[in-house]
């Protein structure tokens, strides 16, 4: 029996290692032992991965949220405490981490997340276990699609592709656009399509479409196609790192127009990436974090006291969706997964910090998008807009 | 932009990534014509010098001229990356393909202390009253010295008993687990949060850019990024093939590769030319890994290694694998394909059109495009 293929030995251990080091980073969790009288909320996030700074943004606002919400005397008095898994940016993790939050955590209800293929994963298991969700930023309308116990307190794709797709046309006097799209995910995908229909509908022309993978660091290819039909702006529907990239590939090529793009972009590794290159781009958001609304003002000053940096429009939707869901328990009749699901549902103007949020009968909330512009390195308000089928007035500049 | 400048640039695109897969391949194809294995986990030690190069010009040399920086990067990650090449070679393949021996101790001592070291230091440094650093290297010291002798002892036994493996199978799926190994340490050491650095040019601050090079009507963008790039590729592939060609070392590798035991028989010392094409090898990839991302400022993480490592694997079989030329020219000619294809309608298949090369090329010429015929000895 010893002598049996033991030569293999190496190979095993080596192999053993492998996969126990593979196993090893799983989920974390902030554990502390629940008393037990605790409201247990979940939250599944982008803690790591591509997303990492989602991900970070929307649990620090959300950690502040039940901070606040604990000192001034919980729910009807009991305390709050949010459980947090980290999905490592990867759908098939979001929806191992949903399921420990609701089977091993006892999570009543649940927060998360932002990339939309990670939410509709996640989306998928708080359906099918009847625990209500909510989504602070996943913009693609499939999420709260998948049923009636899944919200969010964000604007959708459609919605935000048009407002895009306004801005180009009438802000800035684009007729032909090109669009580069990351096929990999369904939030690029969405916005690209969503783009088109509107842009094309208000007499625009896509003059080239070109797409990438998100395994990709070398887009020259596609982008010296891109200059070759000299589109007078380009949409790049994607997340930051690769529109960092994109963006110093593209000027390196001699293309000079201005970049658009949606919420993906607000990061500040954006900048700490692409440098100057992404100077006069613009990109459509929630929020304009140096909007001078007391409410802003008020959110931002807290962040900072707590976490030493400026917040971005991500974590404010992460506040908004904590405290939204925190609002729907006070006023639910009691405690159960149903009854805080019909109090989301009936939410109606809720002061969020995003704007005024009404839950709609899709589930999604109703409010204006920004417009950020680029300049030297910073994200400010260009302007806002409510209702992209309005043509905007053109803007003194 | 006219047709033949599109056509000249998507060129220059193409021969930039293609210089990128040229130094990864020539270490598949190396270790491939002495061990007649693929090293599957070659592409992970491209990510490994991709990081020795963020680590350098970001943590060691962070206010350094650009230069310096990049010379020092480029040592670092190519000495960096040939050690960790050599030790993969000592601890998993050479065992497999002698048998395990009583000199194959130290390596796995090494190894081993060093997650003993993570794992039992780490506990020890919250109960003791000595500097963290004393503790982790008094308790590595000891691990090795431990290890080393219990290791010694069970190797010698059990090399008595054992037989080398005489099938590739396991060495190939050897490589595939550190592979994982290196992807999962990688992940567990670094985050898997991309990182992103660039060496900036002198010139306040700003990217190493050409603007443009002029000719006629012809206007062509070429980084100085992508030209330091192909430049060290070309000189580096250069060297390779000189000393292959040319050196007696060279000559050892190329007896090896066409008959490994009529070369022990001659008195070439196989195991210790084998780890010379390890070393070459990874030191070749972590160049490429530090030169794509520091002088491109492209984000990476852990896992960038198997996508790059994997077409550049495709480029070595495209080119005839086992031959260190044909490894270059596959590279090339999957690089340009790439950038023509993103470019063209068919931008989606870009990926796959890689595939298409290698099933058409290996169709009507199954070694590949240099690669020869060598009927198999049974």
């Amino acid at each position: 029996m010893m002598r049996l293929k033991m030569w293999h030995a190496p190979a095993a251990v080596l192999i053993a290692t492998g996969i126990v080091l593979s196993g090893c980073k799983s989920p974390s969790n902030s554990a502390s032992q629940s008393t037990g009288n605790d409201i247990i909320v979940g939250e599944y996030g982008s803690l790591t991965g591509p997303q990492a700074t989602f991900g970070k943004s929307t649990d620090n606002a959300i950690q502040l949220a039940v901070e606040q919400l604990n000192s001034a005397g919980g729910i009807n008095g009991r305390k709050v405490k949010v459980v947090t898994q980290d999905d490592m940016s990867q759908a098939n993790n979001a929806a191992l981490a949903v399921q420990n939050l609701i089977d091993q955590q006892h999570a009543i209800a649940v927060l998360g997340e932002v990339a939309s293929s990670c939410s509709e994963a996640g989306g998928r298991v708080c359906q099918e276990k009847g625990i209500p969700m909510i989504s602070p930023s996943s913009t693609n309308p499939a999420v709260t699609q998948i049923g009636d116990d899944i919200f969010r307190v964000c604007f959708i794709d459609p919605f935000q592709a048009a407002v895009v797709a306004r801005f180009a046309h009438d802000g800035l006097g684009a007729t032909r656009v090109a669009v580069f799209t990351n096929t990999d995910q369904d939030y690029s995908t969405g916005f690209t399509k969503n783009f088109i229909a509107a842009f094309t509908a208000m007499g625009g022309t896509i003059v080239i479409q070109k797409s990438y993978g998100g395994s990709d660091t070398d887009f020259r290819g596609s982008l010296t196609a891109i200059a070759q039909a000299k589109p007078q702006a380009i949409l790049i529907p994607g997340y930051y790192q690769d529109v960092a990239s994109i963006a110093k590939q593209a000027r390196a090529l001699g293309i000079t127009c201005p970049l658009l793009g949606g919420d993906g972009w607000d990061s500040p590794d954006l900048i700490k990436i692409g440098g100057a290159a992404l100077n006069n781009c613009y990109f459509s958001d929630h929020l304009a974090i140096d909007d001078p609304t007391p409410a802003v003002a008020k959110f931002v000053a807290a962040y900072k006291a707590k976490y030493g940096q400026t917040p971005d429009s991500l974590a404010a939707l992460g506040y908004d969706s904590a405290n939204l869901l925190f609002a729907a328990m006070k006023a639910a009749k009691s405690l159960t997964p149903s009854d805080i699901r019909d109090a989301i549902a009936a939410t109606k103007n809720f002061p969020g910090i995003t704007g005024n949020i009404t839950i709609n009968a899709q589930r999604n909330a109703d409010k204006p998008a920004v417009i950020i512009k680029i300049v030297n390195g910073q994200f400010t308000k260009y302007m806002s807009i409510a209702n992209p089928d309005v043509p905007l007035q053109p803007k003194a500049s | 932009m006219n047709a033949l400048q599109i056509l000249l640039q998507q060129t220059v695109n193409g021969i930039q990534i293609g210089s990128v897969y040229a130094l990864i391949a020539v270490g598949y194809t190396m270790v491939y014509g002495v061990l007649k294995f693929i090293n599957f986990a070659h592409g992970d030690v491209y990510m490994v010098g991709a990081y020795t190069g963020f680590f350098t010009i970001t943590a060691i040399l962070a206010s350094r001229a650009p230069v310096f920086q990049g010379a020092c990067a480029l040592i670092l990650a190519m000495v960096a990356c040939s050690m960790l090449g050599l030790f993969i070679e000592r601890l998993a393949y050479r065992p497999l393909r002698n048998g395990i021996q009583a000199s194959d101790a130290p390596a796995w001592a090494i190894f081993w202390s060093l997650y003993v070291t993570l794992f039992l230091g780490g506990w020890l440094v919250n109960r003791s009253v000595l500097p963290a650093g004393l503790v982790y290297v008094a308790t590595f010291a000891v691990s090795v010295g431990v290890m080393y002798v219990v290791m010694r002892r069970l190797f010698t036994t059990l090399s008595r008993r054992l037989k080398p493996s005489t099938d590739r199978l396991s060495a190939l799926i050897t490589a595939i687990g550190v592979s994982l190994l290196l992807e999962n340490q990688g992940a567990a050491s670094f985050g898997v949060t991309p990182r992103a650095a660039q060496i900036h040019g002198v010139n306040g601050g700003k990217d190493l850019y050409l603007p443009t090079i002029v000719a006629g009507h012809i206007k062509l963008s070429v980084g100085v990024g992508q030209i330091i790039v192909l430049a060290a590729a070309l000189l580096l592939t250069a060297v390779l093939v000189y000393t292959v060609r040319f050196t007696a070392t060279g000559r050892s590798i190329r007896a090896v590769s066409l008959d490994r035991d009529a070369a022990a028989l001659m008195g070439i010392p196989t195991d210790r030319v084998i780890a010379m094409t390890f070393l070459i090898g990874s030191a070749l990839a972590g160049a490429a890994g530090m030169l794509n991302h520091m002088l491109t400022g492209i984000p990476f993480d852990s896992n960038i290694g198997i996508a790059l490592g994997l077409k550049a694997f495709v480029a070595a079989v495209l080119g005839g694998i086992g031959s260190i030329e044909g490894a270059v020219l596959g590279a090339l000619l999957m690089g340009i394909a790439e950038t023509f294809t993103s470019g063209s309608a068919f931008s989606p298949f870009k990926d796959a059109v890689a595939f298409v090369i290698l099933i058409v090329v290996l169709l009507f010429k199954p070694t590949g495009l240099m690669g020869r015929y060598a009927p198999e000895k049974v």
